[in-house]
């Protein structure tokens, strides 16, 4: 049994909140250059040259990429042979974002309630926290804050089993379709496939952290995956939906089995700016 | 190539008519930030028949919820936010002399014809772009709706703020245009 007091978490969420949201992935300005070079459109290319000198920018002036800082969703993988000491282990990861986004001068986008007061909590808690136990004697924690611009426009839907490859296919592309410029092409699709309404959410969410260089390693997924990009980039959306061939950059996919009768189908749509850090204690 | 044109204020009557979707502007001067709260305000003085913050005549707005500024910066990270929000009043602000709006993302067809009617344009500035614009600008002062935090007016001395003309005073719209020219049918 290993002891892990959880006031050494806070300083740990805190880096991952400000570098996160200070430098992008080498996965995605890869592979922004490589469709930039692609593009067709002399609009879209300028954009993407902005984007690519924006990236740059953010790291050499360590400000955040993009000024909506976004909601902080910490993903914890505990290990189960940790013993958890020292106090509240929620309250350390919230004090951690809480510590990270002022001394980040990160944005500040939480509101304590959705309907009615909407008053900004001002150090950007709650934090949306997802848990998972493990074997071994390590804790990984993984930060992706995630703006709301591209979070407004993913979506969900039960599928008819009939419905097939081809449902999943055209309701993906569908949602990307609708979206068009808001979530801020290029874009990054994360497709939750099965498990069931609630899963298929998280899966879609989970899909987004796997890097763009990294093909997935089912190739009936692999192949699907490069089906609906293409699909995707001929709907001619461009960055910033200003027209062009350059609309995701990736799309990927994490299925889990599901019910006999069902067909859950989630897509959740992901800015080029793909914050994502993590480290393990 | 994107053509790449100056827009210098205060804007000239005709400076804008040399506006076509598609290119490259670069602004240099002042601009004033305002998004959703504080278009809710600004839309309130005006049918109360009272003074706004500012003269809005011929002037640029811009919409943006910008980062806290980092020390030694004038303004954090500062990209543009979604624009058809601030549809609902973009017309009364418009017939009240607002000149250039900047956002992101389409406009409504009578945005689009309140442009037209007032001979005003609607540019967009780059999603995720935040640190190139906040780059552009040199100063920042809020000039009114402090409460509102990061909603509140700025005041943006801005040098060669990069944008796109989306909506030209023609009428023409880069989002429809844009999209079917390299839409490729399935």
């Amino acid at each position: 049994m290993r002891k892990i007091n959880v006031q050494e978490l806070i300083p740990a969420v805190k880096k991952l909140c400000i570098e996160a949201n200070y430098y992008i992935g080498n996965d995605i300005i890869t592979k922004l250059q490589e469709m930039a070079a692609r593009e067709k459109s002399a609009t879209a290319r300028e954009v993407l040259a902005i984007l690519l000198k924006n990236h740059q920018l953010a790291a050499q002036n360590m400000m955040p990429l993009c000024q909506d800082t976004g909601t902080a969703v910490i993903f914890v993988e505990l290990g189960q042979e940790i013993h958890l000491t020292g106090g509240d282990f929620t309250e350390a990861l919230n004090e951690g974002v809480r510590q990270g986004y002022e001394a980040g001068y990160l944005r500040k986008s939480i509101v304590n309630d959705p309907v009615f007061d909407r008053i900004n909590t001002r150090d950007n808690t709650p934090a949306i926290i997802y848990m998972e136990i493990v074997p071994g004697n390590e804790i990984r924690i993984t930060v992706a804050p995630k703006g709301a611009g591209a979070e407004n426009m993913s979506d969900l839907k039960m599928l008819k089993p009939a419905d097939g490859i081809e449902g999943v296919i055209n309701f993906v592309v569908d949602v990307v379709s609708r979206a068009g410029s808001n979530p801020c092409p290029p874009v990054i699709v994360g497709v939750g496939l099965g498990g069931n309404f609630e899963y298929s959410a998280l899966l879609a969410k989970k899909a987004l952290l796997r890097p763009l260089n990294q093909t997935n390693p089912i190739a009936k997924w692999a192949k699907l995956e490069a089906d609906i990009l293409k699909k995707i980039n001929n709907l001619g959306i461009g960055p910033q939906g200003l027209g062009g061939r350059t609309t995701a950059l990736g799309v990927n996919i994490q299925a889990e089995p599901c019910h006999i009768a069902s067909l859950p189908v989630a897509v959740n749509i992901q800015c080029h700016a793909a914050r994502c850090k993590s480290l393990v204690l | 190539m994107v053509a790449e044109k100056y827009l210098k204020t205060p804007l000239q009557e005709n400076d804008l008519e040399q506006l076509h979707i598609g290119d490259k502007v670069l602004i240099t001067g002042t601009i004033y930030t305002g998004r959703d709260e504080a278009h809710k305000r600004l839309i309130k003085l005006l049918g109360q028949g009272e003074a706004l913050p500012f003269d809005i005549k011929g002037q640029i707005i811009y919409y943006v919820g910008p980062a806290p500024a980092p020390p030694g910066k004038p303004i954090g990270s500062a990209g543009p936010t979604t624009s058809y929000r601030m549809d609902p009043y973009a017309p009364a602000l418009l017939a009240a002399g607002i000149k250039v709006m900047i956002g992101k993302g389409p406009r409504q067809q009578n945005v689009i014809d309140a442009m037209v009617k007032h001979k005003a344009v609607y540019l967009v500035a780059i999603g995720g772009a935040a640190v190139v614009i906040a780059d552009s600008i040199k100063e920042a002062k809020v000039i009114a709706f402090e409460d509102l935090g990061t909603e509140a007016i700025r005041e943006l001395r801005v040098e060669n703020f990069p944008c796109v003309v989306a909506n030209d005073i023609k009428g023409n719209d880069i989002y429809r245009e844009g999209r079917k020219k390299y839409e490729v049918t399935q």
